[in-house]
């Protein structure tokens, strides 16, 4: 059977006037899976989302949201697709629990109350909009966008203003409404989100997609060390330790010996002997990949050019 | 209760929650109604004749010519219509159900004024109860369709005002609401007839409460009708989803076309 992906964007293109947003990028994200899409500012992100979400025309290429064209079938769409646009613009009046009623009348089914409590909104219901704190705003949005349980959720900047405790609670909301079945397209600045949550990632550069892969894979084919941290009692690598292996750079920090290393394996392997031929007890060692943002940066040339 | 309800019962709590809503909708007009029907009643006794046609069609202009259009601009500025898109709210339903909202709420505040302005002030009562009905109708329906009309080719909010003054100033001074139409001279009569608060009052005058007028009181009918239907229409066809897409089916200056029914009324009477 052919694979039939939840989205699928081949060739897609879009400009401005003169100014060319989205250069002829393609990707694919799959039910039960959370596809990142990252880039920054100005790379098409936004751009592409809005396509897939009708609210913009395409100018070439082919987009597809489980068989459905989102430009010349917007109504199929609106039942396929839940979105927490970034900016979530609902009227400043509009109570919590009447804009819960109102959405899901326009998608025709019952309103979710058990989402509005899941996301500390029930105490809120006959809150105004514009009463609302931000983080508040943003779980209303999210409520509202998969109340009627799409089988594709496009969040865009999701988790941007929340507090630790209600990122925590929508990172697991976002599991599980993959573990349902569902692809979510995530665009995120937030590189450790999109470490965590993503399990494939794309990063647009000025229009194109310049890396994707899963978020293991990104980080671990760029040119970044890995930063090997050691903590021993008698602090016996304070000393100029030139011998290690595959070793970068070096430096002495609050009691750690901190190396930056090529190849962690021999790094490691000749800390060790190291601290055995001096007699010295080892108290911390930590081994840290490259991150999805220095990989980004690195990939981006520093984000923003 | 089916998306349109919702949407409905949404849009005229707004109208009583939104304090500029509140404001245009009741307590301007209404306030604006007991200082007339206490000053000018006692100034001009003839002014009695004159007070429930003129304030009902105040109200209407209140709360459809400076109330409806200001939210529409607002919000299609918010991205709030693109939250609408998104979730299948019809470009229909996003302009005929605050339009719709808003002559509910005129036509309330039209039947306070109408209930009152005897016992407190001495106003005239229409003759025919059955065409004053029907007037009042198509009078709150042709202003709530300009409103609509305002707010969709809007640029900004400050747009929104200067396009709404245009046609409320004039009418306050030209429109017959604070002294008949035949005290002006000719040249000055040719612009009320253009102005849609000018006809319903004649309208009014004419044909609910068995007055003189100056304009045709049927063409006048006429001529709001026509407005009405060309007013929605344009509002629909000129319908911008939000501020960034700037594809429109017509340039906003199409909707000069509404004047058109005003312009043809003028040589018709």
């Amino acid at each position: 059977m052919m694979h039939q992906p939840a989205v699928s964007v081949r060739d897609f293109r879009k400009h401005y006037g003169s100014f060319v947003a989205v250069d002829g990028i393609s990707f694919e994200a799959d039910r039960g899976e959370i596809f990142g899409l990252l880039g920054p500012n100005g790379a098409g992100k936004t751009t592409t989302l809005e396509c897939l979400e009708g609210i913009r025309q395409p100018d070439g290429g082919d987009l597809d949201v489980l068989g459905v064209d989102p430009s010349r079938q917007p109504r199929k769409l609106r039942n396929l697709l839940g979105v927490q646009l970034q900016t979530s613009g609902l009227p400043g009046d509009m109570t919590v629990d009447e804009a819960m009623c109102f959405f899901c009348a326009y998608h025709s089914v019952a309103p979710r109350p058990d989402l509005l409590e899941r996301l500390g909104l029930g105490q809120k219901l006959k809150t105004q909009y514009r009463q609302l704190s931000t983080g508040l705003q943003r779980r209303l949005a999210l409520a509202l966008a998969i109340a009627h349980r799409p089988p594709v959720v496009i969040l865009d900047e999701p988790t941007a203003g929340l507090d630790v405790g209600s990122r925590t609670e929508l990172h697991s909301l976002m599991e599980e409404i993959k573990d349902e079945g569902a692809a979510i397209i995530l665009a995120t600045h937030d590189m450790a989100e999109a470490e965590k949550m993503a399990d494939r990632v794309a990063i647009l550069l000025k229009g194109k997609v310049v890396a994707t892969g899963t978020p293991r894979e990104l980080t671990a084919t760029g040119s970044g060390f890995t930063k090997v941290s050691v903590r021993t009692e008698g602090s016996c690598l304070a000393g100029d330790v030139t011998s290690l292996p595959a070793v970068h750079q070096r430096l002495f920090k609050e009691e750690y010996a901190i190396y930056y290393s090529t190849d962690p394996g021999p790094t490691v392997a000749a800390i060790l002997d190291f601290l055995k031929a001096r007699d010295d007890k080892l108290i911390d060692l930590r081994v840290e990949r490259p991150t999805l943002e220095e990989r980004f940066l690195e990939i981006t040339d520093g984000g923003a050019r | 209760m089916t998306a349109f309800m919702h949407h409905f019962a949404f849009e005229f709590k707004a109208g009583l929650r939104n304090a500029t809503l509140l404001m245009m909708n009741y307590l301007f007009p209404l306030g604006f109604y007991v200082i007339i029907g206490l000053v000018m009643t006692q100034i001009n006794p003839g002014f009695k004749q004159l007070l429930v046609p003129a304030m009902i069609v105040f109200v209407g202009m209140a709360s459809a010519l400076l109330g409806l259009p200001g939210p529409l601009v607002e919000q299609r500025e918010a991205g709030i219509f693109r939250t609408f898109k998104i979730n299948g709210v019809p470009a229909l339903s996003i302009l005929v159900i605050p339009a719709l909202t808003t002559i509910l709420h005129t036509l309330i505040a039209s039947a306070i004024i109408t209930a009152t302005a005897a016992p407190f002030f001495g106003g005239a009562m229409p003759m025919h109860w059955g065409s004053f009905i029907g007037i009042a109708l198509l009078t709150v329906f042709s202003f709530g369709a300009l409103g609509a009309l305002i707010g969709v080719v809007s640029a900004n909010s400050r747009a929104t005002v200067l396009w709404s003054q245009l046609i409320f100033l004039p009418s306050m001074l030209l429109g017959g609401l604070m002294m008949p139409l035949n005290l002006l001279p000719k040249s000055v009569l040719a612009v009320s007839a253009l102005l849609p608060p000018a006809r319903a009052m004649q309208a009014l005058q004419g044909l609910a409460f068995g007055q003189e007028t100056t304009l045709n009181p049927a063409v006048s009918v006429g001529v709001l009708a026509v407005t009405a239907v060309l007013a929605f229409g344009l509002a629909i066809y000129l319908f911008n989803w939000d501020r960034v897409n700037q594809v429109r089916r017509g340039h906003p200056l199409m909707a000069l076309i509404v004047l058109l029914p005003g312009v043809i009324g003028i040589f018709l009477g």
